[in-house]
């Protein structure tokens, strides 16, 4: 469906479909979604909480629990891993394929050193000795520009800032130089200082390493600064995907417009209202008939109401779905 | 006295041997909107709990419409708390799950205006319902029923139950999505233009804070290091530490101008450097910031910065 998919694609989702189960009742979080990161790409994920963005790349990692229900295709370096066993898919998870999170207190073990919770990686993916591990530990660290880094393998997660803890986390998933980096909400819980150094960051280690990045966010202010293609979804569909610049410029899909609309931007802003979207994302377990945006759409008619749009080619490798496009 | 709502003089609040506020100083005019930014452990929230006197102050003191809050006795603070109400950032944390959100709202209204009959409580209560936009329906609801946003309109429906002279905002648009915070500052804006409420609005976000304040004041562990007009300090702003905060927004193209203006992070705790505490993240910092402790001094009418540096430097 776009130019990633045309040439190697690292990751390609076909008709990806989440649901969980709950309380008999099963509630779609992801719907037949098809992506795809071409190698060296880099694709922001865009769209408010409860759109899918995690439950989507939680389903390409293996990661979600007991009752969600998946089904259609994930492929990476053409490959199925939808359904591969445990062993099968730790050998792809960490080594080829990595994601770091909003928060990175949790993702980190307390009780363990920074330093061996970095060597563990090499050990367990690349069967190195602890004392090589533990030398690419700290080029690792002096990679990701964090300070005092002999120091910092011998603390322990709680003993650094919050700005230096996503820092360790982004080293870790480099160790075994990926192939797709799956950033969800990486800056989200840091400072305003600390998140353009984090966005500086991810853009310096893709321009060295190549690696694709799939950067999930709330905030299209955030992607904008780093991804070459966007992806916005709105419950739990993709809505648009366009190159970004393009879509900053010229949003087709009228959610992805007033999107583009919310971005906090110090230098236009003034005393007085703010730009917002109104209403509310459908909640999860709302039935969906014709397009889900309608309800908070200034342009919807009642074609939009009663028939779902789908995701249609535009040309310049921007798809839409929108029965009418601005 | 003056005819400030609120001064705040010399406030220092301690934790053991951490001084999470120094010698902070500061009026809030009446109907004034006020803006308070800075990073994650700077004592943007600590100011406000201190005000409020939810923890108690080191030194200093702040006098409310003409009352010490800090020495006052419990009954006067209690009276004097109808005028001071608070929204804090997680809507859901700060409801009572097992309340529905009719009772939530009319708990202020039974404590401070006991003698109101049923009927007109419930008649103030749907009024605010509608006011905050959620519609008199919401009343037999849960918090846990709501979403993010919603909560937070309750949260601020029940901080307005009383119609308080202040208002204080703890980032109380943090925890939601972009596209929805711009419904919850313009309510903001909507109900003070109606009630005339003053406002405290403590904010990471300097985007956000424009949108609202007409003053805005610069916090950098736990001492305010720039206060200004808004205009003043959004086109011209003097401290070295607002201008990095500015330069790391990006813009909505996703550039940051200037990421590389401040290096590192806020130090923690004991860590703060002697003289002024931005020191080491400095661009311009020279001996003299090491050794003394800049004071907020006056570089033009509208607009005050601790900074030694401040007859100097000069911007492009």
């Amino acid at each position: 469906m776009s130019r990633a998919s045309e040439s190697a694609a690292v990751l390609a989702t076909e008709a990806l479909h989440v649901a969980f189960l709950r309380s008999g009742r099963t509630i779609a979080a992801v719907r037949e979604v098809s992506l795809a990161v071409g190698s060296g790409e880099c694709v922001g994920i865009v769209g408010e909480s409860g759109a899918g963005k995690t439950q989507l790349f939680m389903a390409t990692m293996g990661l979600l629990p007991k009752n969600a229900r998946v089904s259609g295709s994930v492929r990476f370096e053409d490959r199925e891993i939808l359904g591969l066993s445990r062993d099968a898919l730790n050998r792809v998870r960490g080594a080829k394929l990595a994601m770091i999170f909003q928060d990175p207190m949790v993702s980190l073990a307390p009780h363990l050193s920074i330093g061996v919770q970095l060597a563990e990686v090499l050990v367990c993916h690349r069967d190195a000795s602890w004392r090589d591990a533990e030398r690419a530990a700290l080029g690792i660290l002096e990679r990701v520009g964090l300070s005092e880094p002999k120091r910092r393998l011998r603390q322990y997660p709680h003993e650094l800032s919050g700005g230096m803890r996503q820092r360790v986390m982004i080293g870790m998933s480099l160790l075994c130089e990926p192939l797709l980096l799956i950033a969800d909400e990486p800056t989200s819980a840091l400072d305003v200082t600390v998140q353009a150094q984090i966005i500086d960051l991810l853009r310096s280690l893709r321009g060295e390493s190549g690696m694709a990045i799939a950067l999930i966010s709330h905030d299209l202010g955030v992607v904008a600064g780093l991804a070459d293609r966007i992806v916005v979804m709105y419950a739990g569909r993709i809505v648009e995907s366009a190159p970004a610049g393009g879509l900053l410029r010229h949003a087709r899909h009228p959610y992805s417009a007033l999107l583009v609309r919310c971005i906090p931007d110090v230098h236009r802003a003034r005393l007085g209202p703010m730009p917002y979207i109104p209403g509310q994302t459908p909640g999860p377990d709302e039935v969906e008939i014709g397009c889900a945006f309608a309800p908070r759409c200034p342009h919807a008619t009642d074609r939009c109401r009663a028939e779902r749009p789908r995701l249609e080619d535009l040309g310049g490798e921007v798809h839409v779905a929108c029965h009418y496009p601005l | 006295m003056s005819s400030s709502l609120l001064e705040v003089r010399n406030l220092a609040v301690h934790f053991g041997t951490v001084a999470a506020l120094e010698d902070v100083s500061f009026e809030l005019g009446s109907g004034e909107t006020l803006g308070l930014v800075g990073e994650s452990g700077s004592g943007k929230s600590t100011l406000a709990r201190a005000i409020l006197r939810l923890i108690p102050a080191t030194r200093g003191s702040i006098t409310w419409r003409g009352v010490e809050l800090l020495t006052c006795d419990a009954a006067s603070l209690r009276r004097q708390r109808r005028d001071l109400q608070i929204v804090f950032q997680d809507p859901l944390a700060s409801l009572d799950p097992r309340m529905p959100v009719g009772e939530t709202l009319a708990e202020p209204l039974e404590i401070f205006e006991p003698e109101l009959g049923a009927p007109e409580r419930l008649g103030r209560i749907k009024h605010m319902l509608e006011r905050v936009g959620l519609g008199a329906a919401a009343i037999d609801r849960y918090p846990h029923e709501l979403s993010g946003g919603q909560c937070q309109r309750i949260a601020i429906a029940r901080a307005m139950m009383l119609r308080p002279r202040l208002l204080i905002c703890d980032e109380p648009v943090s925890s939601l999505d972009v596209s929805i915070q711009g419904q919850i500052v313009n309510l903001l804006l909507d109900l003070q233009h109606e009630f005339g409420t003053a406002m405290l609005f403590i904010s990471h976000n300097l985007a956000i804070v424009r949108h609202l304040a007409h003053r805005v004041m610069v916090i950098y562990l736990g001492r305010l290091v720039e206060v200004a007009s808004c205009e003043r300090l959004f086109s011209a702003p003097r401290h070295p530490y607002t201008r990095a905060l500015l330069a790391a927004l990006p813009d909505p193209t996703g550039r940051a101008r200037g990421a590389g203006l401040t290096r590192g992070e806020l130090p923690r705790g004991a860590a703060v450097p002697s003289g002024c505490a931005f020191r080491d993240r400095c661009p311009y910092a020279q001996e003299l910031c090491a050794r003394t402790i800049p004071r907020l001094e006056p570089v033009g009418a509208a607009q005050a910065i601790a900074c030694h540096r401040r007859g100097e430097l000069v911007y492009s």
